[in-house]
């Protein structure tokens, strides 16, 4: 028996959270939170490549938090198993031989449960790499469940234990500090993201939202491409500096985007009637919506020069205006998760790690808490940029 | 017998002082010993002010008298001083309405049909219709505003500039194609202070950023001490320079007027009264205002003040060639304004009003109010500035975060991302000078909408350049404390504060000047 946070099927609590969960944030993570601390069966690795793992530390995501609060959108429904232990950004240690991995290795995990971990036959996605777009996620011999920390049998970090199959796992060099092996698996999101964002030697670039999907799209952007400028778009102050430290030319306030871009782009800055919105004839070469609000993207597709590419890397919100994508004839990328063969060559795991040995990332972990305060986390978690805060995530031996 | 100019030296007697303080004003206690400048009392006008034109125009000082110079099938321009002249605007009718309606019937008289009118507003922001009208008038603006006769220079038009050559300096000489082509070019200035006028009217007024730069630049601002006084500003001897080449090109006739300091009339007719004179109704009529004022919306109160409107008499008119023409003006605008002040002072006081040259029916944002103040408050000298070198100098205003979106995008700009960088006048030249003169968006609002060139907040941080050069603290009373910070500068909530927080530079018993203006005033700091 283990120790863990279960997410459950309750569609009046999900309903109840899509509600008032705008007005009232409190109710996320108290009495309308479909999630509770249980005492649950430990997930079994009884076929051949899958081991067990005792996370250490397990951080949390925007689409945990998405999930708890109902944001997540019905369409997830179907390629996910309830009940569920959440957590998918891990780094744990193995409590088995894992194939070449022996025992007590510390490991982190790309968590997409692809067709090598479901032992079925390779889809196109996986042959070719691409093995966040596998199409067998919801077959073969685990749960449906795009990834673990969505599937009901493989466990999840914000647990005491959980299995993983060999194709997900990457061992942690030494000397690298669980602290920042925990950052790795959004990491390798930045890295898929910046390498989507296909930015030529030069480009301009504005990143929308400075949390820690946004920082780290800034970074990879920086380490991995020629971008030109890099703005990015910060609310709070610790965001900005942190944004600064990773390579943003400048930053804007988030009702400082038109203009900031406008100045930096040389860009022609007009007013649509009566609602007052505004968008810009020129902008950016690249933007990237590290939010995934309305807003964000409303903003991302007003900026973003004809021609040009916008890259969704938050979970997308419904209702933003896609006027600009038609007018201005953008290019509209969706970046999830990250793939095994990235553009240049290589699993975006191992250059992530890379990324997270000698990036500025001491102190983005802002606060770690037990399980069993879960509530407080989540809570944290919520208000993450306001707290000064990037990453929460749980203390999962601490518990 | 308008009374001269004065120094109070505060006593123990000396009532509370007047300062203005943006779109209101305040009582102030200041330190016993602290100078006051008080500026002359408004000279006597001219009685009959169309027979001081005629007589300009008909005697004028080194040419032939305007009829002489006009004659059927010649190209006449008239060029005239753009809103930024007076402050704040004169009740009408406007003293250019008067000179160019003389000037047009002497036209006419020859037979002059070629005939066009020109905003020499050079960066400024265009003339609204509206403002067009009121500077010269319903019957001049019917008669040829329709025609697209009477318009805004516009120094971004490439296909209407002309390069007339360079100065003895490689300076560039590029005005406006219409004016430099002209027969004739006459030009009708507002002379309210003594930096206007001369060679400036045309040589910077019709003139492009091309020309601009080679004097509106912060080496050049820094070593023009000061602006108003011409023979020791090298922004002015550029300004003859360019004026000598403009001159051996076109023919211009200089019409240049003088006005008296009758700024507040009516009930604010106490805010250019001495404050011990003030009878029973200046002091119920300062309460009065001054508690409206304070409890008013700001949109009415802004209103309130941007509809205020300026007696303004007429203390002198020249016309003829521009050195002598400006020479004459020159000791008009000295007689109203000259104040002889003994020696300098370790702190001066000045207190920023509504309005100054850039905002004229718009919002005084942080830049302006900075250049108000520091630009041509702490230059209003000759000789040497009212404080000594290293001294503080002591500001009211609120220095609200308030931009005009119409009037002033590039203002927003500059102070979020230029300012943010560095205060340095000259540091910021040489990073985004250039990528802000020649931002398309700007240029596409400075041609087509009512706002000021990109360029021109650099031009108001150069503006201030002496001053932060000079001075070792400035610190702004009342202000917004963000705002000031980005600008470089402090703020206290009170005189008191801000003279305990200069003390460390200028010592805690530290010689204090309050230059009590509007109206203006000349300090002659011997």
């Amino acid at each position: 028996m283990m120790l863990a946070l279960e997410m459950y099927r309750s569609p009046a609590k999900y309903l109840a959270a899509k509600a008032v969960g705008g007005r009232i944030p409190g109710i996320l993570t108290g009495p309308a939170a479909p999630l509770r601390l249980v005492t649950i069966n430990e997930p079994k690795a009884e076929r051949d490549g899958w081991a067990r793992i005792r996370p250490i530390l397990s951080g949390i995501c925007g689409s945990d938090l998405g999930m708890v609060t109902g944001a997540t959108k019905l369409y997830f429904s179907a390629v996910v198993s309830m009940p569920f232990v959440p957590g998918h950004e891990i780094v744990g240690e193995l409590l088995d031989d894992c194939e070449d991995l022996p025992k007590g290795t510390r490991v982190v995990m790309d968590s997409v449960l692809t067709c090598a971990a479901r032992g079925v036959e390779p889809c196109e996605g996986c042959v070719t790499g691409n093995t966040n777009r596998c199409d067998r996620i919801t077959v073969g011999h685990v749960a449906p469940g795009l990834q673990t920390g969505f599937c009901r049998d493989t466990g999840g970090g914000w647990g005491n234990l959980m299995v993983a199959h060999r194709s997900q796992l990457y061992a942690v060099p030494d000397g690298m500090s669980d602290e920042r092996a925990v950052l790795v698996e959004p990491l390798a999101g930045a890295v898929h993201a910046a390498l989507r964002a296909k930015v030529e030697p030069g480009q301009s670039v504005l990143v929308s939202g400075a949390g820690a999907v946004g920082l780290f799209a800034t970074l990879a952007l920086r380490e991995l491409t020629q971008a030109g400028r890099i703005t990015v778009v910060a609310k709070h102050a610790k965001q900005r500096e942190l944004a600064r430290a990773f390579g943003a030319s400048d930053v804007v306030a988030p009702d400082e985007v038109f203009r900031g871009v406008r100045r930096a782009t040389g860009a022609f800055r007009l007013k649509q009637d009566f609602s007052g919105g505004e968008f810009l004839l020129g902008g950016v070469d690249v933007a990237v919506d590290a939010v995934g609000s309305k807003d964000s993207i409303d903003t991302v597709l007003r900026v973003t020069k004809a021609g040009g590419r916008v890259v969704l890397s938050g979970m997308p919100a419904s209702g933003a205006d896609l006027s600009p994508v038609w007018f201005r004839e953008l290019e509209v990328t969706g970046t999830y998760a990250s793939a095994r063969e990235e553009p240049n060559g290589r699993p975006a795991f191992e250059t992530a790690l890379e990324l997270a040995g000698r990036a500025p990332l001491d102190g983005i972990v802002g606060a770690r808490y037990p399980l069993y305060r879960w509530r407080e986390a989540l809570d944290h978690a919520h208000s993450a940029g306001r707290l000064g805060t990037v990453k929460v995530a749980f203390d999962v031996r601490a518990s | 017998m308008s009374r001269p100019g004065f120094v109070l030296e505060v006593d123990d007697r000396t009532p509370p002082l007047l300062v203005h303080n943006g779109e209101g004003f305040l009582l102030e206690r200041f330190p016993q010993g602290t100078r006051v400048v008080y500026p002359p009392e408004a000279l006597p006008p001219v009685r009959d002010v169309d027979e001081a034109i005629q007589n300009a125009l008909l005697n004028p000082i080194d040419s032939e008298p305007l009829p002489e110079l006009l004659r059927a099938g010649m190209r006449l321009t008239i060029a005239f001083d753009d809103i930024s002249l007076p402050l704040p605007p004169m009740k009408k009718p406007d003293i250019r309405q008067r000179v160019i309606e003389a000037v047009l019937e002497l036209a006419a008289q020859a037979g002059v049909d070629d005939v066009e009118l020109i905003s020499a507003n050079a960066l400024h922001r265009r003339l609204t219709p509206n403002e067009l009208r009121e500077i010269v008038g319903e019957r001049v603006f019917r008669s040829f505003f329709p025609d697209g006769k009477l318009y805004n220079f516009d120094a971004e038009d490439r296909d209407n500039l002309t390069h007339l050559g360079q100065t003895r300096h490689g300076e560039d000489v590029e005005i406006s194609k219409r004016a430099a082509e002209s027969d004739l070019l006459v030009y009708v200035n507002v002379n309210l202070v003594a930096m206007d006028g001369g060679h400036k009217s045309t040589s910077i007024g019709l003139a492009s950023y091309k020309s601009l730069k080679h004097h509106h630049n912060s080496h050049t601002m820094i070593h023009s001490r000061s602006f108003m006084d011409h023979k020791a500003s090298k922004m002015h001897h550029s300004a003859w320079r360019m004026g000598e080449v403009l001159t051996s090109h076109v023919k211009v006739f200089q019409i240049e007027t003088t006005l008296n300091n009758d700024i507040f009339g009516g009930p604010l007719e106490f805010l250019q009264k001495r404050e011990w004179e003030w009878s029973i109704k200046d002091q119920a009529s300062f309460l009065a205002t001054k508690r409206g004022l304070d409890v008013a919306p700001a949109k009415l109160r802004h209103k309130i003040f941007t509809d205020t409107r300026s007696n303004y008499g007429l203390t002198g008119i020249n016309a003829g060639a521009i050195e002598p023409v400006h020479e004459k003006t020159i000791e008009a605008v000295h007689r109203q304004h000259l104040v002889e002040v003994q020696g300098q002072s370790d702190v001066a006081i000045m207190g920023v009003p509504f309005v100054g040259p850039y905002n004229v029916n718009s919002v005084m944002n942080p830049i302006l109010a900075a250049c108000m103040g520091l630009g041509y408050y702490f230059n209003s000298y000759r000789g040497n500035p009212v404080v000594r070198k290293d001294g503080a100098v002591i500001l009211y205003h609120p220095v609200d975060y308030e931009f005009s979106q119409l009037h002033h995008p590039s203002y927003v700009d500059f102070f979020e991302e230029v300012l943010s960088e560095s205060t340095d006048p000259a540091t910021i030249e040489a990073k985004f000078e250039k990528q802000y003169a020649e931002d398309p968006w700007y240029i596409h609002l400075y041609r087509t909408s009512y706002a000021y060139h990109g360029v021109h907040p650099f031009y108001m941080w150069y503006w201030i350049s002496h001053a932060l050069d000079h001075c070792g603290d400035i610190v702004w009373v009342g202000a917004n404390r963000k705002t000031v910070e980005r600008m470089g500068f402090r703020s206290a909530s009170t005189l008191s504060d801000a003279l305990e927080m200069v003390s460390h530079s200028v010592g805690r018993s530290p010689s204090i000047t309050y230059l009590h203006n509007p109206p203006h005033l000349l300090a002659d700091v011997r």
